[in-house]
């Protein structure tokens, strides 16, 4: 079983990556910048769970953070605004400090 | 290559075209429910109890669950720390209600408090708290409400009649993946003095998604 790799707070950036079947990482926040706010348990990889394949191997997951106006340039609300959405390590790229 | 072959159905079909709104499935969509439920059954995967068993188990959750875990928490510190940490358990443990053993996917419970506001939605499909709040409204399976919130979630909010001032801050959780997410709301002043059964009146479907806030 994996352990996790990425610590909270950690930097990260999403991977551009080609789409994979059943992806369960949003096109909008391909390549966006954001912060790991928490390790969310080893999951089966649902990419291959949805093909009736065992999903292995297991994935580390993290609830990763966004600024709302790294996402969206146009963004109105204040500037404060995020979002969290939930990524797995192996469509995480950790970024130099 | 024989180009006069025909497959018998649409050739235009877009892989990321987003979902239909419609809340009723496509006749063929049912279809294939039917058919892959029946061959299930015949073939001794599962039966047609099991079914039934799932069905009951799902209609047995409603926000009113939610409502009381809200009223519980805003009550007793402990449980509130409880149901932070582990919210099946702690559920399970306060209410007797089955919550933990794998029906279910992992809940993670986010709390607004002063300066953050929480809404949930699921880009990619309609993951909802179901084991806490049942089926979801048809809005929430919509591309209008899953496309629009997390790109402009005060709008959004507004439309609900939820606007919030501009120094707190919104936060929208995208379920994509194992988790379920559900709002656990501030508790609204001017209920200093009411009982468990009170609070949880004031608890609607729609504060658990973060769309309203509870009103005494």
């Amino acid at each position: 079983m994996a352990p996790a790799r990425l610590a909270p707070g950690a930097a990260v950036r999403v991977r551009p990556g080609p789409p994979e079947p059943h992806c369960r990482t949003p096109f909008y926040l391909r390549g966006k910048a954001g912060v790991v706010e928490a390790f969310a348990g080893v999951h089966r990889d649902p990419s291959l769970l949805a093909y009736c394949r065992p999903g292995l191997p297991a994935r580390a997951l993290y609830r990763v953070r966004f600024r709302q106006r790294d996402l969206w340039p146009e963004y109105a609300g204040a500037a404060d605004d995020s979002l969290v959405a939930d990524i797995y390590e192996h469509w995480l790229d950790p970024v130099e400090g | 290559m024989d180009h006069d072959h025909h497959h018998g159905h649409d050739h235009d079909h877009d892989p990321h075209a987003p979902a239909s709104d419609d809340p009723l499935p496509a006749p063929e969509d049912a279809a294939l429910e039917t058919a892959i439920r029946e061959l299930l059954i015949e073939k001794g995967v599962i039966t047609a109890e099991d079914v039934h068993r799932q069905i009951d188990v799902l209609d047995s959750r409603s926000p009113a669950l939610g409502a009381q875990v809200v009223a519980r928490a805003w009550m007793d510190p402990a449980f509130r720390g409880a149901l932070m940490e582990e919210p099946l358990a702690a559920i399970e443990a306060a209410f007797d209600v089955a919550m933990t053993g794998g029906a279910f996917p992992a809940l993670q419970v986010v709390a607004n408090e002063p300066g953050l506001h929480n809404v949930v939605v699921c880009t990619l499909c309609s993951c909802y708290p179901r084991v806490l709040l049942g089926v979801p409204p048809a809005w929430y399976k919509a591309a209008a409400y899953r496309s629009r919130v997390v790109r402009d979630p005060r709008g959004v909010l507004a439309e609900f009649g939820t606007v919030l001032p501009a120094d707190t801050e919104v936060r929208v959780h995208d379920s994509t993946a194992d988790l379920r997410y559900f709002v656990l709301p501030s508790r609204p002043p001017g209920t200093e003095e009411w009982n468990e059964t009170a609070l949880a009146a004031i608890v609607t479907r729609d504060c658990m998604i973060g769309t309203a806030l509870p009103r005494p």
